[in-house]
């Protein structure tokens, strides 16, 4: 794998490219790839018209944002799983351990019940996200107790406080309209994505994305655990406060588009390490592309297979959980 | 002088102070080796001399300034640490494991460059770890990690090595290379802080001595003075004896009761 990561890696981006291509020919209206790229290639360049100019809107309008939107929040999850496993030192930790996802999920569902629209909805969501970790973050300082066991335990705290307030809100939700909605949305779907929410939600993903990219040999060290990084002169708090802060910031963002999809954060970062060995440098920039993959495919199977479009978790969770076990499986084989 | 430490008080908890009025010195090419009983508090004295603890009292100066207005990334340059035998949870390679050794002079953003990897693999020819390159950290022995980490403490160029009980765990005759080992990184010019529980190791070693009561006392010395079977006794509650052996041509270090 060493040598054949650049290449590998190339791949995996042209796989991608050519995925997304493909996907927004997908569909009822079926659109060769070709004339896909062309459509698109014309914003940019002129091109004679030569598909029939009703795709132009299907592809421009109604697939190709809901495509990125699956790109974004596909490799967001990811990322934010990898970069947790990372700052945790332990490849089994989810991106929602701090709560974020709860957090997220009961911000959106205050707004919904509110009768907001989709900006307060979001801007909600955010909140309740970034609050959910702040508390988690805040729980070992009153310890006293800066261990990341007690990081764990406090992210299990608040998650725990938190899915029972969305109980709660579902209790007291209207059964025949906000009900529904917020079960649709809780289960995670990008049928409503539009442009909106790529140019909303797109640039604070883009942003922390760049930023753990950035410093992802940093998290190989801070994944030694607090005490070697600061022998190798780390400031652990700062570098691992910026990498939950992004973290964070990611599964935040994703939750706010799509609800919550589970399982990528957790299955994508591990199928990486075991393609790509553990360092951090191959994990971080893979878990970006594969996760956008996995989530597009999946996305597509949903939009395209079944008329009534499947919830993502649903999926997310037969494809994911089934794939994890199989992983494990072939690891245990492995150091056994 | 690179490491000086004054009346050093620490306590974890207000009611148990676990040492007081640590003074010590370690200069280049020198061996301080700190012998302890279990929970004596040897590994948190090494911290406190490392930067990563703060004592309650006192002070410790690297190469003159006072530690604790040294940032952690100064420090790492100045002070390797060679932590207690563990197993991370990634397997990094070993090469890679080696080249974390420049993050004190790398930026936040930055990544370890060529030149970085160049002097990963002059330590290990030196260490005579090159076959391990390719393997990974948690693949190997016990012996062949605590090599690994001590090839990555040596990237750091550090002027002080400071090594956690870099025996444990190890077979008998991994102890040994250890201690070849350690002795070799002194004749280098590296200064050397280790902790041990082996008395014997400490005769080998030959150095400064440093011995850290149940009571918190501290008391250092060169070799030859401090290790007296007196003391260790006290220290240890057990017959110890100091005895010439003539085929090693040293003074060993044993236990029992033997023939009275």
């Amino acid at each position: 794998m060493k040598r054949k990561y650049p290449v590998f890696m190339m791949g995996m981006i042209g796989v991608l490219f050519l995925l997304i291509l493909t996907a927004c020919g997908m569909g009822r209206y079926y659109i060769s790839p070709f004339d896909v790229f062309k459509i698109i290639l014309s914003r940019i360049i002129f091109i004679p018209e030569t598909w029939d100019p009703q795709a132009t809107g299907i592809v421009l309008t109604l697939r190709l944002p809901r495509i990125i939107t699956a790109v974004l929040v596909g490799s967001a999850m990811a990322l934010s799983g990898a970069a947790y496993q990372g700052v945790f030192k332990n490849p089994l930790v989810a991106p929602d351990m701090l709560g974020v996802s709860s957090g997220a999920c009961v911000g959106a569902s205050i707004g919904i019940l509110c009768g907001g629209g989709g900006a307060v909805i979001q801007t909600a969501a955010f909140l309740g996200g970034i609050t959910a970790v702040l508390t988690a973050a805040s729980i070992p300082k009153v310890m006293r107790n800066h261990s990341m066991v007690m990081l764990v335990l406090a992210g299990i705290i608040v998650g725990g406080v938190l899915d029972s307030m969305m109980g709660l809100i579902k209790y007291l939700a209207d059964p025949d309209t906000q009900l529904a909605e917020i079960t649709h949305w809780q289960l995670g779907s990008l049928t409503k994505a539009v442009w909106a929410d790529v140019f909303y939600m797109g640039p604070p993903i883009l942003l922390a994305m760049a930023i753990l990219l950035a410093l992802r040999w940093r998290i190989n060290i801070l994944s030694l655990g607090e005490e070697e990084a600061k022998t190798l002169g780390t400031d652990v708090r700062k570098t691992r406060g910026l990498v939950i802060i992004c973290a964070t910031l990611l599964t935040a963002s994703s939750v706010c588009i799509s609800g919550t999809i589970g399982w990528i954060g957790l299955v994508i970062p591990h199928f990486v390490r075991m393609l790509a060995g553990s360092d951090n440098r191959k994990v971080i920039p893979l878990s970006v592309i594969l996760g956008a993959i996995f989530l597009l495919g999946i996305d597509t199977i949903a939009r395209v297979l079944t008329s009534a479009e499947l919830p993502l978790s649903i999926l997310t969770g037969f494809v994911g959980a089934p794939f994890y076990f199989y992983l494990l499986l072939k690891q245990r084989m492995r150091l056994s | 002088m690179i490491l000086e430490a004054k009346n050093l008080e620490f306590s974890y908890t207000p009611e148990k102070v676990l040492f007081h009025d640590v003074s010590l010195s370690v200069n280049r090419g020198e061996i301080l080796a700190i012998l302890g009983a279990n929970g004596a508090g040897k590994s948190t004295l090494l911290n406190c001399l490392a930067n990563l603890l703060t004592p309650q009292k006192g002070e410790v100066l690297l190469k003159g300034r006072p530690v604790n207005k040294i940032s952690l990334r100064e420090t790492a340059r100045c002070v390797g640490y060679v932590p207690q035998s563990h197993r991370p949870a990634y397997g990094y390679q070993v090469r890679d494991f080696i080249v974390m050794g420049r993050a004190p002079y790398l930026g936040i953003f930055r990544q370890p460059g060529k030149e970085a990897y160049m002097l990963a693999d002059q330590v290990m020819d030196e260490m005579g770890i090159a076959h391990l390159a390719h393997r990974s950290y948690t693949d190997l022995s016990g012996g062949e990690r605590q090599q690994v980490t001590i090839a990555r403490a040596m990237v750091q160029q550090p002027d002080l090595i400071m090594l956690d009980e870099p025996t444990n765990h190890l077979d008998y005759g991994n102890q040994q290379r250890m201690i070849h080992t350690i002795k070799r990184l002194a004749d280098r010019g590296f200064g050397i802080i280790i902790t041990s529980h082996m008395p014997d190791h400490v005769l080998l070693l030959d150095g400064k001595v440093g011995i850290l009561d149940d009571e918190g006392n501290f008391q250092v010395g060169v070799c030859g003075e401090m290790m007296k079977e007196e003391r260790l006794r006290s220290l240890y509650h057990v017959d110890i004896h100091l005895v010439y052996e003539p085929v090693v041509n040293r003074v060993v270090c044993v236990s029992g009761e033997g023939e009275k």
